[in-house]
C-alpha cells in the first residue's frame, strides 16, 4: 500500500521511530521541500518542521493543521508543541497550515480507518506510509470529531515540538563540543550551565536543520509540563473584540460583486422556469443566471442581489420527496422498526444472552424516544468568494476542511487541484456545518458563469432550508430488572443515523446481556454531521431509559447509574463528582427537580446534573453541574468554555430545536420559527475538571453535548412525574 | 449622495436610500466588524449605535441615518487604541468563540453601560436578550458586563 516514495519520505522524517506520529517533515533539501514557500517568509526564517519554525527574532511559530472556529484549537495545540519545546510562551506565533495536500492530518486518518489497530513498531513507517496515502486521497485535512488535542496535539504536535528541540540541542551540543546531555532549554533559549554559555533557539536553528531527525523524540510526563495545563489565554481573542477578525464572509477582493442564491425548496428538484422580468430593471442587477439547481442573482451589492431575488417567480421540477410530511416520515421510521421486529435489523453490539436475559427479568421496561431533525444555524451564513479566470481559480470562505473545498472548488471549477488557491478564514461557527462544500461549489459555478470576482452569501432562510441536518430518529428500548431491582438486560434498536459507531453502545455500563440493532431508513433530505453527531441522538435515548428503569427499580437516577459503574472507577469518579457538586440528595423547592445524565463520548467521560423550575409556565433550566475527564486538560478554561459551549448548544436543541418537514419541504426559516436559546434562559454552569489518564486523551468540542437534554427531561420527571419521550421539550405542556 | 457620520468622521456614499445601514458599513464604508446574521432584527449580530442607542443595522434603512451619528464596532475604541472597558472585559473573560456575534454582543453592550453604568442581572438579560450567541457564551457575557460595570471582576486569564 502507498508508494515507496512516500514510505523513504516516512523513513527519513520524524516519523520513523515516531510511533502513530507521521511528520511531514520540511527542511532544505527535502523531497517535499516545495511547501516551504508558503511558509517561509524570506530568508531570516529557518524551517524544522511542517509543524513548527524558528525566525531570526526567536519567535516559533506553530503551524496548526485544524481551523479555529472557536473551540480555541490554534491555543491548546500550540501549548503542546511549545511545551514540548520549552518555547517561551509570550513569543509564539500561530499560524494556519495551508489547504496544502501535505498537511493532511494523518493521525486523523488513521484513527478514521483503523480505529484499533495496534501496528508492531517494525512495519509502522509502512503503515504510516499508506495511511498517509489514504488519507490524502480522502482530502483529510479535517477539523472535527473532537479530534485536534488528542490526535494532532498528542501524536503530532508535541512529538514535533520535542523533534525540534533535539535538534537544536544537537545543533549546539556540536557547536559547543559538550554532551548533548548537559544541555537544558528553558523560555526559547539552549543553556549549557556548565560552561555558562546560553543562546537563544535562533542561534542555532540553521544549524539543527542539518542534524538527523530523532527517531524518537522523548516527551514530557506530566509532572514536568510547563504550558499544558494552564488557562493560557485564547490566541484569537483579541482581534474577535475589536471588529478585525476576518471570517468567510470578509473576504475583500477588488472588483468583487454580490451574489444572492436561492435553491428550490425542496432538495433534489431542479428549475423547471423563472420569470425574472421585475428582477432584470432592478438598480444594481448585473446578472441573473438559471444554474439548474438554484437561481443566483449578481448585483452591485448584497442587498440589491437579493432584493431582486425577492421578485423572481420560480417553478420548480416535481420529485420523489415531495408528498413527503413529517408523520410520514417517523411512521417510516416505525414500519421500518415493526418490520425488524425481535430478531431483524443490523446487529451492532450483543453480549450475554438477551433472551434469558428477559427470561429472567422480574421487572421488564420498554420505551420509545423520538428526537427532530435539526439545522446547525451557525452565526455566520453560508458564504462563499469565488474568482474564476485565466484558468485559475481563487476561493475565499471558512471551512473544517480546506483540502475538501480546495477540491470541491477545482471540480465546480474544471480546473486542476493545483491551479486552485484555497484562502480559509475563521469559521462564524461550524458544528459539522461548515464540513459540507456546497456553499463552496455554488460560489465557484457562479463566479465561473460571471468570470469577475463574486461573494455569494446565504441569507438566513436559506441557511436554515438548505442545511444538512442532524437526522431525525426513533430509538426502541426493552430493560430487564432482577428481583433487586438491578439491570440484567438491555434490548435497543434504532434507526440508522451516522456516527461514531459507539455512539448507540454503553460498553460503560455492567449488563449482563445486551444487544443493540439499527434499521435503515432513506429519505431525500441532506444530512450531515452535527456537533457530537449520533452521540446527540443516543445520549438522550440512553440516558433516558436509564432513568426510567431506575424508576421502574424503584431507586434514584444516581445510586442506580452508581451500580451500572461500580466496576469502572474511572467512570465512577466522573459521576460522583457531578453529583457532589449538585448537592444530589438535598431538598429542592416545591416544582423544581434535579436530572442527572452521564455519558462517554469522544474519549472524554461527561457527567452532568441538571436542575429545572417548573413553577413557571414553560420549563427553566437553572443550573448545571458538569464533571468532566479528558485524560488531561490541556487549556483548563478553554475546556471548561467548550463544556459551557456545548451545554447550550444542547440545551437549545432540546428545549426547542425541531426542523419539520411539509410537503418534502423544511418549514423553518429564520430565528423566529427556529428559536435559540438567549441570555434571559442561561443557566448557571458549574464544570469540574478531572486529569484521569495523561496517556490517552479525549476530546472537548462535543462531549459537553450529550448528557444535557437527558439531564433535563430527567429532572423534569422528578420535578412533574412527566417523562419527555420526544424531543423538543417545547412540544410538552407541563401548564 | 448620502451624508454619514460615522464613528466620528463625515462620509458620503452613493445608494439606494433603502439600503439598510448594514450593507453600507460592510460594502460601502468596507468596515466589516458588523455582521450579517437574521436580516430580520432576530440575532442581534448587526448592532451598531444610532446617535449612541443600540439598533439592528439589517433592518434601518440608511435614510433613517441621515443628520445622526454611527458607531460601530471600530469606532468604540479611544483614538490612541486602548480599547473600551467592555472590550478589555471581553478579553479578560476570554467571552468570544468563534466570534461572529461578538461586534454585536459589544455593541449592545456598550450602550446598556451608557444607559445604566451598574445593570442588575435582569437588568442586562433584558438588554442582551436581543443577541444570541451559538457559542453560548451567555454566562462569560454576562460576568463579562459586571466587570466593566466594576461591579464583579472577571476572573483573568493569564496571558
Amino acid at each position: 500500500m502507498g508508494k515507496w516514495s512516500r514510505r523513504a519520505f516516512i523513513g527519513a522524517g520524524v516519523a520513523a521511530g515516531g510511533a502513530l506520529v507521521v511528520g511531514i517533515a520540511v527542511r532544505p533539501g527535502n523531497p517535499i521541500d516545495g511547501l516551504s514557500p508558503l511558509l517561509t517568509d524570506g530568508e531570516n526564517e529557518q524551517l524544522l518542521n511542517a509543524w513548527v519554525k524558528v525566525d531570526t527574532d526567536n519567535i516559533v511559530t506553530a503551524v496548526i493543521p485544524h481551523v479555529e472556529m472557536g473551540q480555541g484549537v490554534y491555543t491548546a495545540l500550540a501549548q503542546m508543541l511549545a511545551d514540548e519545546m520549552d518555547a517561551d510562551w509570550s513569543k509564539v506565533q500561530i499560524l494556519e497550515a495551508p489547504a496544502d495536500m501535505q498537511y493532511v492530518s494523518d493521525s486523523i486518518g488513521r484513527d478514521f480507518l483503523f480505529p484499533n489497530l495496534q501496528v508492531p513498531a517494525l512495519i509502522e513507517p509502512t503503515v504510516a506510509g499508506g495511511i498517509l496515502e489514504l488519507a490524502q486521497a480522502m482530502g483529510l485535512q479535517f477539523t472535527g470529531g473532537s479530534y485536534s488535542v488528542r490526535a494532532t496535539g498528542q501524536r503530532a504536535m508535541r512529538t514535533a515540538g520535542a523533534a525540534a528541540r533535539e535538534m537544536l540541542v544537537a545543533a549546539a551540543a556540536s557547536e559547543w563540543q559538550v554532551p548533548a546531555a548537559e544541555i537544558t532549554t528553558a523560555d526559547s533559549m539552549i543553556i549549557h550551565a556548565e560552561s555558562g554559555k546560553s543562546e537563544p533557539f535562533a542561534t542555532f536553528a540553521r544549524a539543527a536543520a542539518e542534524q538527523s531527525l530523532p527517531a524518537k523524540p522523548k516527551l514530557k510526563s506530566p509532572e514536568n509540563y510547563k504550558i499544558m495545563g494552564q488557562p493560557k489565554a485564547r490566541h484569537d481573542i483579541p482581534e474577535k473584540v475589536d471588529g478585525s477578525a476576518v471570517f468567510g464572509i470578509d473576504a475583500d477582493v477588488p472588483g468583487m460583486k454580490y451574489a444572492a442564491v436561492k435553491a428550490p425548496p425542496v432538495i433534489g428538484a431542479t428549475i423547471e422556469s423563472m420569470d425574472a422580468t421585475t428582477a432584470k430593471t432592478m438598480p444594481g442587477v448585473l446578472q441573473i443566471l438559471n444554474m439548474g439547481d438554484f437561481v443566483a442573482v449578481v448585483a452591485d451589492g448584497y442587498w440589491q442581489a437579493q432584493q431582486a431575488l425577492g421578485t423572481i417567480d420560480t417553478r420548480y421540477s416535481k420529485t420523489e420527496g415531495d408528498g413527503l410530511d413529517q408523520d410520514a416520515i417517523f411512521a417510516r421510521y416505525a414500519s421500518h422498526l415493526d418490520e425488524a421486529g425481535e430478531d431483524g435489523g443490523d446487529m451492532q453490539t450483543e453480549a450475554g444472552d438477551i433472551t434469558k436475559g428477559f427470561t429472567e427479568a422480574a421487572t421488564k421496561v420498554e420505551a420509545e424516544y423520538k428526537v427532530p431533525f435539526l439545522a446547525h444555524a451557525t452565526m455566520e451564513p453560508m458564504n462563499c468568494t469565488a474568482w474564476v479566470r485565466d484558468g485559475k481559480c481563487d476561493v475565499w470562505s471558512g471551512h473544517q476542511a480546506p483540502v475538501n473545498a480546495r477540491q470541491a472548488a477545482a471540480d465546480a471549477a474544471g480546473l486542476p487541484f493545483e491551479d486552485v488557491t484555497y484562502h480559509n478564514a475563521y469559521l462564524g461557527g461550524g458544528f459539522g456545518r461548515r464540513s459540507d462544500s456546497d456553499a463552496i461549489i455554488m460560489a465557484t459555478r457562479i463566479a465561473k458563469a460571471t468570470g469577475y470576482p463574486v461573494k455569494m452569501i446565504w441569507s438566513r432562510e436559506e441557511d436554515t432550508a438548505q442545511d444538512h441536518y442532524r437526522p431525525s430518529a426513533t430509538s426502541r428500548f426493552r430493560g430487564g430488572l432482577d428481583k433487586d431491582g438491578k439491570a440484567v438486560s438491555w434490548d435497543n434498536i434504532h434507526t440508522h443515523l451516522f456516527d461514531p459507531a459507539d455512539a448507540p453502545t454503553i460498553p460503560h455500563y455492567n449488563i449482563a446481556s445486551h444487544r443493540i440493532r439499527k434499521v435503515d431508513v432513506s429519505m431525500h433530505l441532506r444530512f450531515g454531521p452535527w456537533r457530537s453527531v449520533d452521540h446527540s441522538q443516543h445520549g438522550f435515548f440512553i440516558e433516558s431509559f436509564v432513568d426510567e428503569m431506575a424508576h421502574a427499580a424503584g431507586k434514584d437516577g444516581y445510586a442506580f447509574r452508581r451500580e451500572l459503574l461500580a466496576k469502572s472507577p474511572r467512570h465512577l469518579k466522573v459521576l460522583d463528582t457531578a453529583a457532589k457538586m449538585s448537592g444530589w440528595g438535598s431538598a429542592l423547592p416545591e416544582k423544581h427537580g434535579r436530572g442527572i445524565a452521564f455519558v462517554p463520548s469522544f474519549g472524554s467521560i461527561v457527567a452532568q446534573v441538571a436542575e429545572v423550575d417548573m413553577s413557571g409556565p414553560k420549563p427553566r433550566v437553572t443550573k448545571v453541574y458538569v464533571a468532566a475527564d479528558p485524560g488531561f486538560v490541556v487549556n483548563p478554561d478553554g475546556f471548561t468554555a467548550q463544556m459551557e459551549s456545548g451545554i447550550v448548544y444542547g440545551l437549545t436543541a432540546a428545549l426547542y430545536g425541531d426542523i419539520t418537514i411539509k410537503d418534502g419541504a423544511v418549514q423553518q426559516s429564520n430565528f423566529h420559527d427556529y428559536p435559540m436559546l438567549r441570555i434571559d434562559e442561561m443557566p448557571e454552569v458549574e464544570v469540574t475538571l478531572i486529569n484521569g489518564d495523561h496517556e490517552r486523551l479525549g476530546g472537548g468540542g462535543e462531549p459537553g453535548l450529550p448528557p444535557i437534554a437527558p439531564a433535563v427531561t430527567n429532572a423534569i420527571f422528578a420535578a412533574t412525574g412527566t417523562r419527555v419521550r420526544e424531543l423538543p421539550i417545547a412540544k410538552h405542556d407541563f401548564a | 449622495m448620502i451624508k454619514l457620520n460615522v464613528n466620528g468622521q463625515a462620509r458620503e456614499v452613493d445608494a439606494d436610500p433603502a439600503t439598510p445601514i448594514l450593507w453600507i458599513v460592510r460594502e460601502n464604508l468596507k468596515m466589516p466588524g458588523t455582521k450579517f446574521g437574521c436580516g430580520i432584527a432576530q440575532c442581534g449580530a448587526c448592532t451598531v449605535h444610532l446617535d449612541g442607542k443600540p439598533i439592528r443595522s439589517c433592518s434601518t434603512p440608511v435614510s433613517a441615518a441621515e443628520g445622526k451619528t454611527i458607531t460601530t464596532i471600530e469606532g468604540i475604541a479611544a483614538e490612541d487604541g486602548t480599547l473600551h472597558k467592555v472590550q478589555q472585559a471581553w478579553i479578560e473573560a476570554q467571552v468570544p468563540q468563534c466570534g461572529y456575534c461578538q461586534s454585536g454582543q459589544i455593541m449592545a453592550a456598550t450602550a446598556l453601560l451608557e444607559k445604566n453604568p451598574q445593570p442588575t442581572d435582569a437588568q442586562i438579560d433584558a438588554a442582551m436578550a436581543g443577541n444570541i450567541c451559538r457559542c453560548g457564551m451567555y454566562g462569560r457575557i454576562r460576568k463579562a458586563i459586571k466587570a466593566a460595570a466594576g461591579i464583579d471582576t472577571a476572573a483573568k486569564v493569564e496571558a
